[in-house]
């Protein structure tokens, strides 16, 4: 008997992959990792899914890959239309609130993506993270992981982070998130991607992602000789010339310094 | 004779039904199964030596030796080739607890089947053994098994599926990363090759599943199985071990905030109190 | 209704620590969302160094504990000794595997020191794990299940480090668990801690998020 042809359509798909972001007093850490695959295959191994936005912002896309590369191509050109216009590159919070509205134009056919936004506040210097759902509800938080080890990731961020269920030393004060040195936060984000790795088959073969530091702010603790024994073993660590970060340099706000930060992780 | 067992509550022999119709009244579906089966998994075979080569005739298995529940690693060190005989062995994928239970099962009965006989048991008998059991059960006992060993007839290489078709080939993969294993045996293999040969092409062919199949990982494990000799290679290679953390993570004492403690000793503690020794005694006449 | 793994809610998690083990558990009880209870324990000891910890359908968590307490007693009476950790394992797991087309859902994990005999004078501390038919893994750092499993991997993997002593594993263990209930839903409302040693248990109740 012949059977009725079904037709479907089917626009998504996950590629796995995970994020995560840390914000300090004067800093903000954004990386993922750089596998893309999907069911057992790997796609690619060394796929981007943190992109540089403006001088002190960056942005990280998680979740279908085609929409996210999409989305961040769509917010670039937003970016870019509001330099023209205004002469100046958009401060973080107001990107947030753009992407916010972006996401919920799509409302009905959403982006299936999970996006977290890092940079340096205009206002104030400090670091911020904003962290979104694929339909546009956000908030500002110190720390934030996303993706397919989502889960993995943001208890252990809750522990070491912010410091959950931890009572502080006899005689001592209560933990403030927001102290953490960058090579602690640094290191954190190591060890997370490598617990993640050994536990999550989508997560793997690279960590890269990018270091923002506040106008003003040394760089001592990240490049130069001081930091042999501070930083983790193997991570590199490269200054972005703001003419290579595809960004609306001509405007950049000066002071603010991206760094690359780059590490294996395994490939299994 | 089938008697209810008053202690399991079974049949004895088998597997018990009993709960089935109350799982289906909850809705929980078969194929719903949570964690541990072992989808993911690279097994591989092949036949070495034999010929006018010289070299004596062998099989050579491999196996990854990660177990996965979804996309969640449930074991990164498991052994996935299991033990028939002495001179026959079975990589498991598929179900993990099927592969280690039938797998266990058909070694039993191999064991009475070589005692009752008085023969050593024969390759292709385990092989049967295994596909009728699986046939039986219609493919619901997922286990998919690459079994290999040394006879009297010969060496010999079989694969079953969870239906009970069987394959008999000079080389063969199964599991997810039976296809990237496949690739390295279809442009590799040689007939006749030596021991060395044989085991560094299954390797290859493991690590080639090991990190381009996400269903595989961590080490290789290797066993070698020759006409009076059988060598387990377990974690042969082991290319994923985790590097050191950066950073400690152990806790000041004191960090966990308790309510309530119970400490339960188990050393029977007993105080021996000495009655005051006479005097007398130390002035005893023991002459 | 659902999947009866994640109706009642519960995690348990064990850890090998230097000549120790620890098993930890919350205490919630659960009707989907609804919280029932906050002292409902999953972790129950089989003999003075064994602990069972069976997270996942409720009415299974009763069912098997009174099962094994029986086959364990006969165990005992036949055999005239203690089960081993190692034994009780592959009781436990053909115990699930006969009900493989129609099981009990949960998934047990098991922590123990074997007493010391004349094969093995000096025994390594004992945890393993199953899935919900049987199917063992025996790793030497630690093992998780319940409905925070992900959660719990995420964090035991960042957290545990290899020959701790007693004190300091019942921290780790307790942080562990405690950072993974706090993001499930299903778990928490409480948690009670098993710390076993050569010579004594301790257990203790943390104090915790209750919501």
């Amino acid at each position: 008997m012949p059977e009725a042809i079904q037709h479907r359509f089917d626009p998504y798909s996950s590629n796995g992959g995970s994020i995560l972001a840390i914000a300090g007093k004067d800093f903000a850490v954004v990386a993922g990792d750089t596998r893309q695959s999907e069911g057992y295959s790997i796609q690619s191994r060394y796929q981007k899914k943190v992109f540089p936005l403006t001088s002190k912002a960056i942005l990280a896309v998680n979740g279908f890959a085609a929409d996210g590369n999409n989305f961040v191509k769509r917010v670039k050109q937003r970016l870019e239309w509001y330099t023209h216009a205004h002469n100046k590159e958009m401060p973080i919070k107001s990107i947030a609130r753009l992407i916010q509205t972006m996401l919920y134009a799509r409302r009905m056919f959403p982006y299936y993506v999970y996006n977290v936004l890092a940079g340096i506040e205009e206002d104030d210097g400090t670091g911020a993270v904003y962290s979104f759902d694929p339909v546009g509800s956000y908030e500002r938080e110190t720390c934030r992981a996303a993706g397919a080890a989502q889960s993995l990731l943001q208890p252990f961020l809750d522990n070491q982070i912010y410091f959950r269920n931890h009572t502080p030393a006899p005689g001592q004060p209560p933990f403030d998130p927001s102290t953490h040195p960058l090579s602690t936060v640094l290191s954190i984000l190591v060890d997370s991607f490598s617990s993640a790795t050994e536990r999550h088959i989508e997560v793997g073969d690279f960590l890269e992602g990018y270091v923002i530091l506040s106008p003003g702010r040394t760089s001592d603790d990240l490049i130069g000789e001081g930091v042999k024994g501070v930083l983790p073993e193997g991570m590199t660590v490269e200054e972005q010339d703001p003419e290579d970060l595809d960004v609306q340099s001509a405007v950049a706000g000066k002071g603010c310094r991206v760094f690359l930060v780059r590490k294996e992780l395994k490939r299994d | 004779m089938s008697v209810k067992d008053p202690i399991t509550g079974g049949s004895g022999i088998g597997f018990d039904f009993s709960n089935h119709a109350r799982n289906q009244h909850l809705g929980a579906r078969m194929g719903g199964l949570p964690k541990a089966t072992s989808t993911g998994t690279t097994i591989v075979g092949v036949k070495f030596g034999g010929g006018d080569s010289g070299v004596e005739e062998g099989v050579c298995l491999g196996a990854d030796t990660r177990a996965t529940g979804g996309p969640i690693v449930a074991d990164k060190n498991c052994e996935k080739i299991h033990y028939i005989a002495d001179h026959i062995r079975c990589c498991g994928a598929g179900t993990a607890a099927d592969t280690e239970f039938v797998t266990n099962l058909i070694s039993s009965n191999i064991e009475l089947h070589a005692l009752s006989t008085g023969r050593k048991p024969q390759v292709v008998t385990a092989m049967t053994m295994l596909k009728q059991y699986l046939f039986q059960y219609q493919g619901h006992v997922g286990a998919y098994l690459v079994i290999g060993g040394v006879d009297n007839t010969g060496s010999h290489l079989f694969t079953v599926a969870a239906h009970g078709s069987t394959d008999k080939l000079p080389y063969v993969t199964m599991g997810s990363g039976s296809m990237a294993a496949m690739a390295v045996f279809e442009s590799s293999f040689k007939e006749h090759m030596t021991r060395q040969e044989a085991i560094d092409l299954v390797a290859r062919a493991i690590r080639s599943g090991v990190f381009n199949d996400l269903g595989s990982g961590s080490n290789v494990d290797v066993c070698i199985i020759k006409k009076d000799k059988t060598e387990m290679l377990r974690n042969y290679e082991m290319p994923n071990e985790r590097g050191e953390k950066t950073r400690q993570y152990k806790f000041r004492r004191g960090t966990t905030a308790w309510t309530k403690e119970d400490v339960r000793s188990l050393v029977v503690s007993e105080t021996t109190t000495p009655v005051a020794a006479p005097l007398a005694a130390e002035a005893m006449d023991i002459s | 209704m659902g999947s009866p793994m994640e109706m009642n809610g519960g995690s348990v998690i064990a850890m090998t620590g230097k000549d120790c083990v620890a098993i930890a558990s919350d205490l919630r009880l659960g009707q989907q969302a609804v919280g029932l209870s906050a002292d409902f324990e999953k972790v129950f000891p089989i003999n003075n160094q064994l602990y069972v910890g069976l997270p996942g359908f409720a009415t299974d968590t009763y069912t098997l504990r009174e099962h094994l307490r029986f086959r364990v007693n006969m165990y005992r009476m036949k055999e005239e000794r203690e089960i081993t950790p190692k034994t009780f394992a592959h009781l436990l797991s053909s115990t699930l595997y006969e009900k493989r087309f129609g099981p009990y859902f949960i998934e047990p994990v098991i922590a123990g020191i074997p007493a010391p005999s004349a094969i093995d004078p000096d025994p390594k501390p004992f945890i393993c794990n199953m899935d919900t038919i049987g199917c063992i893994t025996t790793p030497k750092d630690f093992v998780v299940a319940g409905t925070a499993t992900d959660k719990l991997y995420g964090v035991a993997e960042g957290l545990w480090e290899p020959d701790l002593e007693p004190e300091d594993l019942f921290e780790t263990i307790s942080q562990t668990l405690l950072a993974a209930v706090d993001r499930d839903c299903i778990s928490g409302w409480g948690a009670v801690v098993h710390v076993i040693t050569k010579d004594k248990i301790i257990t203790r109740h943390l104090k915790g998020r209750m919501d």
